[in-house]
């Protein structure tokens, strides 16, 4: 396993963009853990007499305030540290969703045929008929506009991807020797379904997965730019670009650092993404 | 062919059948009354049960189910609980909005990808291969509202150039023909309207263009690659012609296959994006319409914008399919 897990770093690491990719995501990271330390300001508490200060380059700006502060005094950079925090809490509670009932969706079309495929593999067409964000805004209609609600949207939308994922993978396992092999041993279904198939349909899914993750981040900056996601006062990026629309004229830092910060971790996902397709299964990316 | 058409079409039946169990579905998955959830906590009981009996909410299930698809089929999606004009009337007056800046942004999107595209593959490895593929990665990544929004800073706001939102200067006044304003300010023959109208639409058009213009690059360049590795590349080629004539007749007509498909499945993505670029520039067309209705609870409008799209969506798929057949003889035969 060690030396898989060495052998799978190496390769990762010739190819030079997704290891940028990876820097990116790490940093990320590091600034979501460890927001409080790296900046001594709250994102919440409001400072009315340092409206819209600008950052420190521009004229007016200080070092007080490295990137500027927004129409409620509140410190650009902090609010957009701790926004990390929030879009990969959004990345990993969204991209479980997709991820468990997506896979149980695939798994159990792939593996059982029939009529079972066809009806899990109709509602997964009609899921995927209708545009990612606009399915996300129905159910964010239906549940009510919050963070936790687009959060719930977006791992909805993302079932039908993996499920369509892992079904393709485990049709293509189901009829394999190893998994007849157990099957003849008397294994159950459910233990071939999750001991026997499963385990060797990781591939694909991991891949999907990381770019989903950015995906997700994406659609729920989206949701709350349109003020169905994130609301005042959360610094979420999204919403804080939401914020920033009427004061475009006067305070261009505001628009610039949340959006900055958005195409950062998309960019960083999908490098990696791209990165680990190269390295588990290059044969995915010919598809 | 013939079987393969009927085919295609028998199954585009059951997937807009489940969209429209989905979308009837929406009003009473919603946590509540939906009468009440329309009205608002205050509303007074004879409102709510006006509206009950206004949208058949009293009948049994099934009926609404049927009614609300016969209603639908004939082109009567209701009445908007906000406006109480009929939401087709409302739909349709903003629909041709969006269609334009979507036709426009895909234009763009396709000159552009294709030509970035085409040339990055030929000059493999060359600067130009390298700047536009890196923009292309950083174009799929890129927040479309977020672009918008930098795009007004720069060409409007710190330039000048270009109008910041709106579809259309106030001094101008067209009548709406087509809806579509550069069709109509042509037909009227104000050329200063058209003008203007175009002046409104390059900096949406170029926001919302961006990831499909980036998808359609690297698509085109990875199936141009593939396709200038083939024997008959070579044997144009070897028969001596020009390079323009290898890549232009030989290649380009073959790797267009899987670009054709990505562009018909693009139409999803650009409404969707539609929506957000809609509310970046106040575009009046039916992405802006819709976030108000989500947020006044509108159902009628929920429903009815998700029904079309998703039905456009779904026929523009087949016929992409369908296209995809004629051109390509092994998917008919398989």
């Amino acid at each position: 396993m060690g030396s898989k897990a060495l052998e799978f770093y190496k390769q990762f690491k010739k190819n030079k963009t997704a290891l940028v990719g990876a820097y990116v995501v790490v940093f990320l990271i590091i600034c979501a853990i460890f927001a409080p330390i790296l900046t001594q300001y709250d994102p919440l508490i409001q400072n009315l007499d340092n409206r819209l200060i600008p950052p420190f380059w521009s004229k007016g700006g200080s070092f007080t305030h490295i990137l500027g502060t927004d129409d409620f005094g509140r410190d650009m950079l902090t609010r957009v540290l701790y926004g990390a925090r929030i879009s990969l809490t959004i990345g990993i509670i969204s991209v479980s969703i997709s991820l468990s009932f997506g896979v149980i969706m695939g798994a159990v079309a792939g593996y059982f045929g029939g009529l079972t495929d066809l009806i899990i593999m109709r509602v997964v067409d009609i899921m995927l008929s209708i545009p990612a964000i606009l399915l996300a805004i129905v159910i964010v209609s239906i549940l009510g506009a919050d963070l936790f609600n687009a959060m719930i949207a977006i791992g909805i939308v993302g079932i039908p991807t993996f499920a369509r994922i892992v079904r393709s993978s485990v049709l293509a396992e189901k009829n394999k020797e190893y998994v007849i092999a157990s099957r003849v041993n008397g294994s159950s279904d459910f233990r071939l379904i999750v001991f026997v198939v499963l385990p060797n349909c990781t591939t694909p899914v991991i891949v999907q997965a990381t770019m989903w993750f950015a995906s997700a981040v994406l659609e729920a900056a989206g949701l709350s730019f349109l003020g169905l996601g994130a609301q005042p006062p959360t610094p979420e990026w999204g919403a804080m670009l939401a914020d920033s629309l009427q004061f475009i004229t006067t305070a261009y830092w505001m628009i610039i650092f949340p959006g900055i910060a958005i195409f950062l971790t998309v960019i960083g996902f999908n490098l990696v993404g791209d990165g680990l397709m190269d390295v588990l299964d290059p044969k995915l990316k010919e598809k | 062919m013939i079987s393969y058409v009927i085919k295609r079409l028998l199954w585009a039946i059951p997937t807009l059948l489940g969209v429209s169990i989905l979308v009837f579905s929406m009003i009473h998955l919603a946590p509540g009354d939906p009468a009440l959830l329309m009205l608002g906590e205050h509303a007074n009981k004879e409102s709510v049960d006006a509206l009950r009996e206004q949208m058949g909410l009293n009948k049994p299930l099934l009926e609404q189910y049927y009614l609300f698809v016969s209603n639908a089929v004939q082109g009567d999606f209701g009445i908007s609980t906000l406006s109480g004009e009929p939401v087709i009337d409302e739909f349709l007056e903003r629909f041709p909005a969006t269609v334009e800046l979507s036709i426009v942004a895909l234009i763009f999107a396709i000159i552009i990808g294709l030509f970035a595209g085409i040339i990055s593959a030929v000059k493999r490895y060359s600067l130009f291969d390298y700047v536009s593929m890196t923009t292309a990665l950083a174009g799929v990544s890129m927040p479309v509202f977020w672009l918008g929004l930098m795009l007004i800073y720069f060409f409007s706001i710190e330039l000048g150039w270009l109008p910041v939102s709106g579809r259309l200067g106030y001094e101008f006044d067209i009548d709406k023909v087509t809806g579509f304003y550069l069709i109509d300010s042509i037909l009227m023959k104000d050329y200063e309207a058209f003008w203007n109208a175009c002046k409104h639409l390059v900096l949406p058009a170029l926001a919302l263009g961006t990831i499909p213009m980036a998808i359609i690059a690297r698509m085109t360049r990875a199936s141009m690659i593939e396709v200038m590795k083939e024997d008959y590349v070579r044997t144009a080629k070897a028969k001596g012609c020009t390079q323009g004539q290898v890549i232009l007749i030989h290649a380009l007509k073959n790797a267009l296959m899987p670009v054709i498909t990505v562009i018909g499945l693009m139409v999803g993505t650009l409404f969707a994006g539609a929506i957000l670029t809609e509310t970046t520039f106040s575009w009046p067309g039916i992405g802006k319409w819709l976030i108000n209705a989500v947020n006044q609870r509108d159902f009628p409008i929920i429903q009815s914008t998700t029904l079309i799209i998703a039905t456009i969506f779904i026929v523009i798929n087949l016929i992409v399919d369908l296209l995809y057949a004629v051109i390509n003889p092994k998917i008919r035969l398989n």
